[in-house]
């Protein structure tokens, strides 16, 4: 599971996000405690990352855009094949713009662009956007259903793994939970997904194995997809979790004589869902991403088979309009999960100024 | 040699000394189990990879025309692909191209991200930003996606697909190498190594690299299992290894269309994987936590704990009867395993008397559980930990018993604990007026609106102005003074008999303390509430408290009231302690450490006198446990008691605070009567 090796190296990216649990009390910066209220934050930061989006954005742009020349070779041959005709190729290259100097390409491109022209497949000679536009809701709706699952699942299990075996009690949970956590979240969710085609498809037929038909054909790809994150996550909480409950906020909760279930749900929870929420974007990029591999196993009508054809293919205006899609998703991602953190956490929009 | 050769040495020594120690990692890898298994595994994994392709490469091509496609059979344990080529055979010698090609684009992604991670620490700080500022982007994308975006490029082909992952592998590293880096970079070495002119690529080589490399090893492993699963998802999506090399992507890829007919065909290389992967991702696992550990691994022998004989007297003569008293503790003892059966024993048979709006300090070193027997009273002492009583009772409620959630109410309303603030003590996620609140929706059973209005006033009456907007800031957005109010107000919000403050003006300055001080001198006036102070200053509990016990080493080793310690106490600890306060010019975050020697750990308390180490008076019988005797208005623990005022004592106190007795105070022998107030001489 990528996003738990970056946890645990603190090589994710949000600089500190190992162990913030422990940082929740540590590096909380003491502001001018002056007397007037301070101004709010937060325009500062708002703006601050939808600078970062914006640039982001332009430069997967500009990738996208550099694809089809970094490619070795002349692409339209590679993409038409050494059985075109030379009239074909000159006639695509000028379709293309090929013809252009680099810049003015480049403008082209970018003019293109934003009037939502995407160019059309070379392959199926199809409008691209009308593909991706046919295609991209069903990748999102798998992607999301997993999500979800994650953590409508992970959050209590960590939680309540955390609390059973808080102080070094019950050995023998923690240590199975562990260990299943770990086989388990090591396992790729390609691999998976052959397992429980194995399993529930092919010997016990009880889930339909390929194509988009109905609840029960969303079973199989939803939990390839889940079930990694949800033995990484849950670890995650639960160590978080740990931390949290050791903090001296909760012994003044204890001192205040509230209910265990208060103490854990109220108090600690939401400070281990820091770290919990810095990595769902990391998470849901992660399923976008195992989207990929999952539909291609399970014939999901989504993007991912589109991308792996287009890129064996080489039919170049598709492929940059996918990675676009692709990394225009896993930034936007990223953004709504700072934004989200910002407001979760009032602490992590000033730890940055 | 040259004066730079020489400093450079000097750097480096200091680098070997502050560095982790390289070396020896694959040696204490062995000494775990687990480590162990994952070392095997990797044997042989690193067997298969040299011999596979050499022993059974051409077995391996062998068609079987008879049986293509068949299930398990003798012949063929796992069965045939469609050309009748024994599975078990392919996927032993396609282990030499899978982990080869995992290999070879964790090596490409380590010497990209090494580079890419170390231009921040020794370019310039404009071109270092923008590498962090491209790293940071790229970092947050899946290495899959990124291996897919750059397969574009690179193309379906073996060495395309390698480049492509090692590409997508790179900002992580990069990311890695930037945070070790910078830990290591703000070190005193490194700034002397760039003082005396070392070159920046030296610097990188000699001094950064060496210092981070075992993370970096250990790094390295885990992605090494990332990048095999990684190629054998592009392998399985046909974009890695074309027919007719194979390796496992490409079988499972092979083996799935044919499932319904031999599901082994998919499964054995689906295996192979996770079992590499898992071996790669443990050797880095169990190596990741030897490295987190090395710190701190060191076991202290533990001693047993000399017998924790209760040394229990009964407090001075004519105790109180039950009634006039809020708090009654006889023989606490707090315990913590160390293993194997042994424990330390920090607090040893203390008992501990509070009449009804009495003020009592303790009075100790760090150390000397002065606070766990104050949290043991509360009821907070975390769990590894074991607290024993002979008997606790509150307001004349058994406390030792289990809670009830009507005991729990009645202690959430009648015993508040205010704790050091260290900005950690109220929850940093949740608006200060509804931590206030909470205690009355829970225990008062008011609704929220109601609870609320409360914690305002209860803010006010703790001088916070502007009640009502504070009340809806969050913690970090108070100052540590204002925090320590609203702490103190939050033990207001039901109506306290007992007051129990920990340390609470340690962290603020003299100014804020002086605040907090009188504020909980008026909180006893008004609620005529008891307080039980904690303190490791003598000024602070003289000037708050009517009596005091001086704990040492786990015991009460005098329990005396203020005036007489004040006069000069008994215990030649306590002497000690009075004799170390400082005057105006010394610091008094320091006054203790005037006291020779050091006090004993609880692992190694030693037999009779705890003190005798450090006293002047210690004799023969010293080697006997004093026991806590009656004596004058108080008892002492001492063979020898002392007598007479300690020479050279000023007491300064940080705070005018005129001591509050409650006038409802059963005044009896444990609160000897003073004046009614008592103002002391301001010290600044
Ligand atoms: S008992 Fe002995 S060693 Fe201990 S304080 Fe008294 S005189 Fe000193």
């Amino acid at each position: 599971m990528e996003f738990v090796r970056r946890y645990e190296t603190g090589a994710g990216w949000c600089p500190d996000n190992r162990g913030m649990a422990q940082q929740t009390a540590s590096t909380a910066v003491e502001q001018s405690p002056s007397e007037r209220p301070q101004r709010s934050p937060w325009l500062g930061f708002l703006l601050r990352r939808t600078v970062r989006l914006v640039v982001s954005l332009f430069a997967l742009i500009t990738f996208a855009f550099l694809i089809i020349h970094l490619v070795p070779g002349d692409p339209v041959r590679k993409a038409l094949g050494l059985n075109a005709s030379p009239e074909l190729v000159s006639s695509i290259r000028a379709e293309l713009g090929f013809d252009l100097p680099l810049w003015q390409q480049y403008l082209k491109y970018l003019g293109d662009l934003f009037s939502g022209n995407l160019g059309v497949s070379l392959a199926s000679r199809l409008p691209v956007g009308e593909t991706i536009g046919n295609l991209l809701p069903n990748t999102l709706l798998l992607a999301v259903i997993a999500f979800v699952v994650v953590m409508v699942i992970a959050v209590p299990l960590g939680m309540l793994m955390a609390v059973l075996t808080q102080n070094g009690r019950r050995r023998g949970v923690e240590l199975s939970f562990t260990t299943v956590s770990i086989v388990v979240s090591a396992i790729p969710e390609f691999l998976l997904a052959v397992g429980l085609v194995y399993l529930f498809a092919v010997t016990n037929p009880w889930f339909p194995i390929a194509g988009m038909d109905g609840p029960a054909s969303f079973v199989l790809p939803v939990a390839a997809l889940a079930l990694g994150p949800i033995a990484a996550m849950s670890r995650i909480v639960r160590v978080e979790a740990l931390a949290v409950l050791g903090l001296d906020f909760i012994r003044t909760a204890r001192a205040k004589r509230l209910p265990a279930w208060r103490i854990y749900l109220r108090h600690a929870l939401p400070n281990a869902l820091t770290a919990t929420l810095t990595l769902s974007g990391l998470l849901l990029s992660g399923l976008v991403a195992g989207t990929v591999l999952v539909e291609t196993i399970f014939a999901w009508p989504g993007l991912g088979p589109s991308l792996v054809s287009s890129i064996l293919d080489n039919d170049y205006p598709l492929v940059q309009a996918i990675v676009l899609v692709y990394g225009g998703l896993v930034l936007l991602i990223n953004f709504v999960v700072d934004i989200l953190l910002g407001l979760a956490d009032p602490r992590s929009t000033i730890k940055e100024t | 040699m040259s004066t730079t050769d020489i400093a450079e040495k000097m750097v480096d020594r200091a680098a070997a000394r502050a560095g982790t120690g390289r070396g020896g990692l694959l040696r204490r890898l062995a000494t775990s189990p687990l480590g162990m298994a994952a070392l095997l595994v990797d044997l042989l994994l690193l067997l298969l990879v040299v011999f596979g392709p050499m022993i059974w490469g051409a077995a391996a091509e062998e068609f079987d025309v008879d049986n293509m496609n068949s299930p398990p059979t003798d012949g063929h344990l796992f069965g045939t692909d469609s050309l009748g080529r024994d599975i078990l055979l392919r996927v032993l010698v396609a282990t030499r191209l899978s982990i080869g090609l995992a290999l070879g684009a964790t090596a490409i992604g380590a010497v990209i991200g090494l580079l890419l991670g170390a231009i921040p620490a020794v370019a310039g700080p404009r071109v270092g930003r923008a590498v962090v500022a491209v790293v940071n982007v790229a970092v947050a994308f899946p290495g899959l996606l990124l291996a897919l975006f750059f397969a574009s490029i690179f193309g379906a082909s073996p060495s395309g697909a390698m480049l492509a992952l090692g590409v997508a592998f790179a900002p992580g590293f990069a990311r890695l190498t930037q945070t070790l880096t910078a830990g290591v970079v703000g070190r005193d070495y490194v700034s002397a190594a760039r003082v005396i002119g070392v070159g920046r690529l030296r610097i990188i080589g000699r001094h950064l690299l060496p210092n981070v490399a075992d993370t970096l090893v250990v790094n390295i492993s885990l992605s090494a299992g990332g990048a095999l699963l990684a190629f054998a998802g592009l392998s399985f999506l046909g974009l890695g290894v074309q027919a007719p090399s194979y390796d496992w992507g490409r079988m499972l890829f092979d083996g799935l269309d044919g499932i319904y007919v031999n599901p082994a065909a998919a499964l054995a290389p689906g295996l192979a994987i996770v079992l590499a992967g898992l071996a790669l991702n443990l050797t880095g696992e169990v190596g990741a936590q030897l490295v987190g550990r090395r710190v701190g691994s060191a076991r202290l022998p533990a001693k047993p704990a000399t017998g924790a004989a209760t040394s229990v007297a009964d407090g001075p003569d004519g105790s109180p009867g039950a009634d006039d008293l809020v708090l009654d503790l006889r023989g606490l003892t707090v315990s913590f395993p160390r293993g194997r059966g042994e424990k330390s024993v920090p607090v040893r048979g203390v008992d501990l008397r509070i009449a009804r709006g009495e003020a009592v300090g303790i009075l100790g070193e760090s150390g000397s559980g002065k606070s766990l027997t104050a949290m043991s009273v509360a009821r907070l002492v975390p769990d590894p930990a074991r607290v024993d009583v002979q008997s606790l009772t509150f307001e004349g409620r058994d406390l030792s018993a289990n809670t009830s959630r009507e005991l729990r109410r009645m202690l959430g309303t009648t015993m508040s604990v205010v704790f050091q603030d260290l900005m950690s003590s109220f929850n940093p996620v949740m608006k200060v007026g509804r931590q206030l609140a909470e205690v009355a929706t829970e225990h008062q059973g008011i609704g929220r609106r109601a609870a609320l209005d409360r914690a305002i006033g209860r803010l006010r009456s703790v001088s916070i102005s502007r009640a009502e907007q504070r009340a809806l800031q969050y913690p970090h957005e108070l100052s540590g003074g204002m925090r320590q109010r609203a702490m103190i107000a939050m033990g207001l919000m039901g109506s306290p008999t007992l007051l129990i403050a920990d340390e609470p003006t340690t962290a603020l300055d003299a100014t804020v303390q002086r605040r907090v001080l009188q504020l909980i001198a008026g909180v006893r006036a008004a609620e005529q509430s008891a307080l039980l102070l904690i303190s490791h200053d003598v000024a602070v509990v003289a000037a708050m408290c009517d009596r005091i016990l001086v704990m040492y080493a786990g015991r009460v080793v005098e329990d005396i009231p203020v005036d007489d310690l004040l006069a000069g106490p008994r215990h030649p600890y306590s002497r000690a302690l009075l004799a170390a306060v400082p005057t105006i010019q010394t610091d008094r975050s320091q006054s203790l450490r005037t006291i020779e020697g050091r006090p004993p750990q609880p692992a190694d308390y030693p037999i009779g006198c705890a003190f005798a180490e450090r006293c002047a008076f210690a004799s023969e019988k010293c080697q006997q446990d004093p026991v806590l005797e009656p004596i004058d208005n108080g008892s002492v623990a001492c063979w020898h008691p002392q007598q007479g005022p300690v020479p050279g004592v000023v007491i300064d106190s940080p705070a005018v605070v005129s001591r509050q007795r409650a006038t409802t105070a059963t005044a009896g022998p444990v609160m000897p009567s003073h004046e009614p107030s008592r103002t002391r001489e301001r010290g600044r």
